[in-house]
């Protein structure tokens, strides 16, 4: 390395650069290697992953699809004043551009109006229907004429919500608010109010799940981190074959304990606790979802316990009891402070995984137990509102990533254990 | 935690007691998974212990359920008899074993990166890397259909793998990160210094040591891709059938005691794979000196 020098100044290496600058560079060159090894990985997942998070997201807002049917129209419709009906110029431009689209872009765009206003689709087919015969003007009077929908300035008012390119109109519906005719936010009508339940209902099922998974979970980490390493071993696989077992069989055995006719109802049948003709109905209902998403994600609160746990050296308690401390005074002053970190990293872990079910409420939860999840999947593939779809998702993307940043905060992210 | 031989009755009984709650714990994380095997066996089409089924009669009994599975129809078969579970099988097989291999090639490597000791924005890069495996699945599934409509990938394998290849990449990438923790790098100084490119040094002397990291990391990301159902109802084509999408349908529309069937083989499969990954998780440590505790 550096020849030795009496002299005071900068140690040079044997090229003569300073030792310094050669070792920044060095630490610079490992840095770029490093780097380069987790860029095929971080480019694939941006592309594969965060991409289309991204696109759906954009799509939440996104309100230019009816903007492309109609554009001239959205032209003239822009000098209206909203006093009364819009002019004759305004109804012209909606007919010939009514008249002479596609009828598929249409109904993607009668769709859209349709949830500023219901009546729109229907108007706009069956107007499509009746253009063809109409030539000239005047034309306001004449669509009026076919339905008297076209004179009403609701209908008109309520165009105006689409004029922007982008909208929050998806995020409010999502949380039962919407725009009323002079785009004021008020909240949707009573018995269209369904999010803010379902919302409500997330957390809730999600709560009790955690504190569930927390209340069967601890004492047997517990056991885990105490037995000698012979039996926990043979105990812990208890607990990693769920975790490797397919989401469906274990719903699938579920289904088969808690049914009317399953393996619960005949053991208490059977018992004489209840009378064979009036069985529980534990399925299809939310209690069903909190028991069997409890016993799925149970595993996943005793890994970080467990882990956690092995690290509290036996000699605290002992030392406590030592000291006069009853056998509950000393698991409260000294066992549970040193176990919350992994009381915390399991219920961090837990209500992140809850939150987004979806399988499981769909197919146990009936029509009682629907979570945030199961709106998602139902705009997405039966409504095909696919902005309002996106909307949902993208709130529960917020409180995931707040959850998420949380628990990258009080755990780190790379201390996630997988048995 | 023994008791002691000085206990009190008191401490018996509490002792004893929470050893009962504990059992009642670990049976109710283990009964459901072993409940289906035998009903599997029923000659029953409904999923029900019947009468004559306790009581061991033989017609009660039978393997009709399996012979069905593999697409052979018995006598007094009133259900439809289908190829479909053993053409999902193949389906979950092929992407699975593709998804996996990408999976893990991509993971192992980026580990490396990130295990380096001078790895900028580590916490940020992980984050990111582990993601997909914390966003919920409808989500991503949503995304993936909203994109991969956009660019032509929606109905094909292609689109399949690589959705489930990034589902699969975060449990490589934590597997492997843990395996190279207490990795000694003055290995690799030593087979550089003994003239070893990077290359060798990597297939000689990293990859050795961190092998059973390696694969218990894609055996995860297999396990990943074959259980998973979301991501191929909605980006998936109706033809393109894996296990997990026909016993979805099954569960669905028909209940068949198909599903039962499949069901215990899957649970056999996972015990596999689970052992597996038990036995290179001690081997590793063995290797990486960690002792027994």
């Amino acid at each position: 390395m550096s020849q030795s020098q009496t002299s005071s100044g900068p140690i040079l290496t044997t090229d003569g650069i300073p030792l310094k600058v050669s070792l920044k560079k060095a630490e610079r060159i490992n840095k770029i290697r490093a780097f380069l090894l987790v860029l095929p990985l971080l480019a694939f997942i941006v592309i594969s992953f965060l991409v289309p998070i991204g696109d759906m997201l954009a799509r939440s807002i996104d309100d230019r699809q009816i903007n492309t049917v109609f554009p001239k129209t959205f032209e003239v419709y822009k000098k209206w004043d909203r006093q009364g009906l819009p002019s004759e110029e305004v109804y012209k431009t909606m007919f010939f551009e009514l008249k002479n689209s596609e009828g598929y872009s249409v109904g993607k765009a009668s769709t859209r109006m349709n949830y500023s206003k219901s009546g729109w689709k229907s108007l706009l087919k069956k107007s499509k229907r009746k253009f063809k015969k109409i030539e000239e003007g005047p034309f306001k009077d004449k669509m009026i004429a076919i339905d008297k929908k076209w004179g009403d300035p609701e209908y008109w008012l309520a165009l105006g919500q689409m004029v922007d390119p982008t909208t929050m109109g998806y995020y409010l519906n999502a949380v039962d608010l919407k725009y009323d005719s002079s785009k004021n936010i008020v909240q949707q009508k009573e018995n269209r109010r369904i999010y803010n339940k379902t919302w409500i209902k997330t957390f809730k099922v999600s709560v009790l799940v955690t504190l569930f998974c927390l209340l069967l979970g601890y004492p047997i980490s517990y056991l885990l981190a105490t037995l000698p390493m012979k039996y926990s071993n043979l105990l812990m696989i208890c607990v990693l074959l769920p975790f490797w077992t397919s989401l469906l069989v274990r719903t699938v055995a579920w289904m088969v304990m808690l049914q009317q006719k399953g393996v619960f109802n005949n053991l208490m049948v059977m018992a004489g606790l209840i009378a064979d003709e009036n069985r529980w109905q534990l399925m299809y209902n939310q209690t069903a979802v909190v028991i069997v998403m409890t016993q799925i994600l149970l595993p996943f609160m005793v890994l970080p316990l467990y882990s956690v746990m092995k690290t509290i050296s036996p000699t605290y308690m002992r030392a406590a009891l030592n000291l006069g401390a009853s056998p509950l005074h000393a698991f409260y002053k000294i066992y549970m402070p040193n176990s919350i970190p992994g009381v915390s990293a399991g219920c961090l872990l837990v209500f992140i995984l809850a939150i987004g079910y979806y399988i499981t409420p769909e197919l146990v939860g009936g029509k009682d137990g629907q979570m945030v999840g199961n709106w998602i999947a139902y705009h997405l593939k039966t409504t095909l509102n696919w902005g309002l779809c996106a909307a949902l998702g993208a709130i529960l993307l917020a409180v995931m990533t707040a959850l998420y940043w949380a628990y990258n905060k009080i755990v780190g992210i790379e201390n996630i254990k997988l048995g | 935690m023994a008791l002691p031989a000085y206990a009190t009755t008191g401490q018996k009984v509490g002792y004893y007691s929470f050893l009962t709650y504990c059992g009642l714990v670990f049976f109710f994380l283990i009964a459901p998974i072993f409940i289906i095997l035998p009903l599997s066996f029923s000659a029953s089409p409904f999923f029900e212990f019947t009468r004559e089924f306790m009581n061991f009669e033989p017609e009660a009994w039978s393997l009709r359920w399996y012979r069905q599975m593999v697409g052979i129809s018995s006598i007094g078969d009133t259900t439809v008899v289908t190829d479909k579970w053993m053409l999902g099988t193949r389906n979950s097989f092929f992407i699975g074993i593709v998804a996996t291999l990408l999976a893990t090639a991509l993971g192992t490597v980026a580990a490396l990166g990130l295990s380096r000791p001078h790895m900028p924005f580590k916490a940020v890069l992980m984050a990111i890397l582990i993601s997909p495996m914390i966003v919920p699945l409808i989500i991503t599934a949503a995304g993936m259909f909203f994109f991969y409509s956009k660019v032509g990938l929606t109905h094909t394998y292609l689109g399949l793998i690589l959705a489930h290849t990034a589902l699969g990449t975060p449990f490589v990438v934590i597997t492997v990160t843990a395996t190279l923790t207490g990795f000694d790098t003055n290995l690799i100084r030593a087979s550089q210094s003994l003239g070893a490119d990077t290359m060798r040094t990597f297939f000689k002397v990293i990859m050795p040591l961190i092998l059973p990291g390696v694969i218990s990391g894609g055996l995860f990301a297999f396990i990943t891709s074959f259980d998973e159902v979301v991501i191929v109802m909605f980006v998936g084509s109706v033809e393109q059938i894996t296990i997990p999408k026909q016993m979805w349908a099954g569960l669905r529309q028909e209940t068949s005691p198909v599903i039962l069937c499949m069901a215990t083989c899957l649970v056999a499969l996972s015990i596999a794979l689970l052992t597996t990954v038990e036995m290179l998780r001690r081997r590793s440590e063995r290797l990486r000196g960690i002792k027994q505790r």
